[in-house]
């Protein structure tokens, strides 16, 4: 059976559906948010967010455990990302207001937040027995699991998709502007501030709901790769923007085909595909 | 000054107006900022009426750009308080054009001429600018001699053309008040005084007012018809001759030997 067959074929799987939606949606996301991530210098955000993740689960997971909710509950109760999601949205308006009330550059900001949710998520997960059936597995959060993303967590990733990507699109005039000049776009009544708080605020749900199935390491990847490969090609923010979102969409498709054809990690998968196209784009840079 | 005006019965109502000041372009009143220790503005206060060229000069750190903040309503002062044609900033955007210094600029930014022109239009950054909008922004390049930049990356400009971009910018929508942070920081000689120039030609065109952060005292002298000097407070305000003398300016600047203003060979237009 030749390689067109087989990948026919495995799209047919509902497992392969569903990471292949789960997928596409994520992509679309943080494209959206990678080209304000980018402009804005901003790229260790994704590291830091997607490791307030990984605390935020530590602590769902011993909050599920230690009360008893994993006897009772259907399993979108006994899932840990409901305190991963308001956990992650905390450290994000928490980067912000550091960045807003400080003189601390970014990278400072989120330094001090990664470093205390990585502590805090083994901490917690520490704390489990081992023979606790969470139904996270550690690995998993760590290096992504897209092919095992189950009917709940693609639920869950397209009502946040719905909402930020709609949030995304609505605000992007104004974002842009902002991103180009903060106090230029003030004198123009736009609310820089406001919109700062709104961009770290979603970048801390998109990046908690996407690095349970991407993948914790490889989530500032997803982030930063195909919006800074669309900006070599761009000539412009919206062109940037709709380049980030073919490039992330596309190769996230090619990486979770290539993953099955070769029996590879499906986030390296991903990652890499991502990657060949960045290096394609910086060896085809118009000077 | 009398007032006759028919009632709806017909009979003549007659009302005593009092002549009415008008209200300055610019209001700054008694402001004070302080950044932690350090008193940045002090009891500044000035008023600018309409129609008026006012250079801001002053040495480094003597505020000048804090002052911009607070009259654009981007910084609230901790005393006093500054109005735009009569209100707060933030509710006459569309009157105000506003020219930042050109050293915030990021050249990494992905954008070109047209679509930072488009801004000073629609007050977000355009998706795709629309015909008419693309009109307007050619008609604004165009008359700051920079139309044949309209598709140009920002990132591939020069300082000069650069300035003229966001001055196309600034007066795209034809505001009443144009206001601008060192414009000439970044500018060769000639472009200096092609963009004053300009600015005059603006003037002289819409009766607008205009107020220039500038380090260029002969440029303050030659083109301001006010003069506010700056060094935490106000040291002077005033017509050009009177308060660009050397004994204010040695006052205000601290030191002797950095204040003479030389004077241009051209003939000085009073307004």
């Amino acid at each position: 059976m030749s390689g067109l067959e087989d990948l026919i074929q495995a799209f047919g799987f509902p497992f392969m559906q569903r990471a292949a939606a789960a997928g596409t949606m994520i992509a679309v996301m943080c494209a959206l948010l990678g080209v304000f991530v980018v402009q804005r210098r901003l790229s260790f955000l994704g590291d830091g967010l997607a490791h307030a993740a990984f605390g935020g689960m530590g602590i769902g997971a011993f909050v599920i455990v230690s009360s008893g909710a994993l006897a009772q509950g259907g399993a979108l109760l006994r899932n840990p990302l409901w305190i991963a999601v308001p956990f992650a949205l905390l450290t994000g308006l928490g980067i912000a207001w550091v960045r807003d009330r400080t003189e601390l550059s970014s990278d400072t900001a989120i330094g001090v937040f990664f470093a205390v949710s990585v502590a805090l998520g083994v901490l917690f997960f520490s704390r489990i027995s081992p023979d606790a059936n969470i139904g996270v597995n550690v690995m998993d959060l760590l290096f992504g699991s897209i092919l095992a993303v189950r009917t709940t967590e693609l639920a869950i990733i397209a009502a946040v998709a719905v909402v930020a990507t709609t949030l995304l699109l609505t605000l992007w005039g104004r974002l842009a502007y902002a991103t180009f000049d903060d106090e230029l776009a003030r004198t123009d009544g736009v609310r820089s501030r406001a919109l700062e708080y709104l961009l770290f605020g979603l970048a801390a749900v998109v990046i908690a709901v996407s690095a349970t199935v991407v993948g914790i390491i490889l989530m500032a990847a997803y982030l930063v790769i195909p919006a800074a490969a669309a900006r070599i090609w761009a000539r412009s923010m919206a062109s940037m923007t709709l380049l980030a979102v073919v490039i992330g969409v596309s190769t996230t498709l090619a990486g979770v085909a290539l993953s099955y054809l070769f029996d590879l990690p499906t986030g390296s998968a991903i990652i890499l595909t991502q990657a060949l196209v960045f290096v394609a784009a910086a060896f085809t840079q118009r000077r | 000054m009398s007032r006759a005006a028919r009632t709806d019965e017909g009979a003549v109502r007659v009302a005593t107006v009092a002549p009415q000041r008008r209200v300055p372009v610019v209001h700054v009143h008694n402001v004070g900022v302080r950044f932690g220790d350090a008193q940045i503005l002090d009891d500044v206060s000035f008023d600018l009426d309409e129609g008026q060229f006012l250079a801001i000069v002053g040495p480094n750190g003597a505020g000048k750009s804090t002052l911009v903040k607070v009259a654009l309503g981007l910084l609230r002062p901790q005393r006093g308080h500054a109005a735009l044609f009569g209100r707060d900033a933030g509710d006459v955007p569309e009157r105000i054009g506003y020219v930042p210094q050109l050293k915030t600029f990021d050249r990494t930014f992905p954008a070109t001429a047209v679509e930072l022109v488009v801004t000073g239009l629609r007050r977000s950054w355009p998706a795709r600018p629309s015909r008419r909008e693309r009109e307007q922004a050619h008609a604004a390049l165009a008359q700051v001699g920079a139309e044949a930049l309209v598709d140009r990356p920002l990132a591939r400009l020069s300082g000069g053309e650069l300035q003229r971009v966001y001055l196309a910018r600034a007066v795209a929508r034809e505001p009443a008040f144009v206001l601008l942070d060192e414009p000439a920081t970044g500018v060769d000689y000639l472009a200096e005084h092609d963009l004053y120039d300009l600015l005059e030609r603006y003037q002289a065109r819409t009766g607008a007012t205009v107020a220039m952060v500038t380090h260029d005292l002969a440029a303050a002298r030659y083109h301001a018809s006010r003069v506010l000097v700056l060094n935490r407070r106000v040291f002077g305000f005033g017509l050009p001759d009177d308060v660009l003398c050397d004994a204010c300016l040695q006052e205000a600047y601290g030191h002797v030997g950095h204040t003479h203003v030389p004077h241009t060979h051209r003939h000085v237009p009073r307004r």
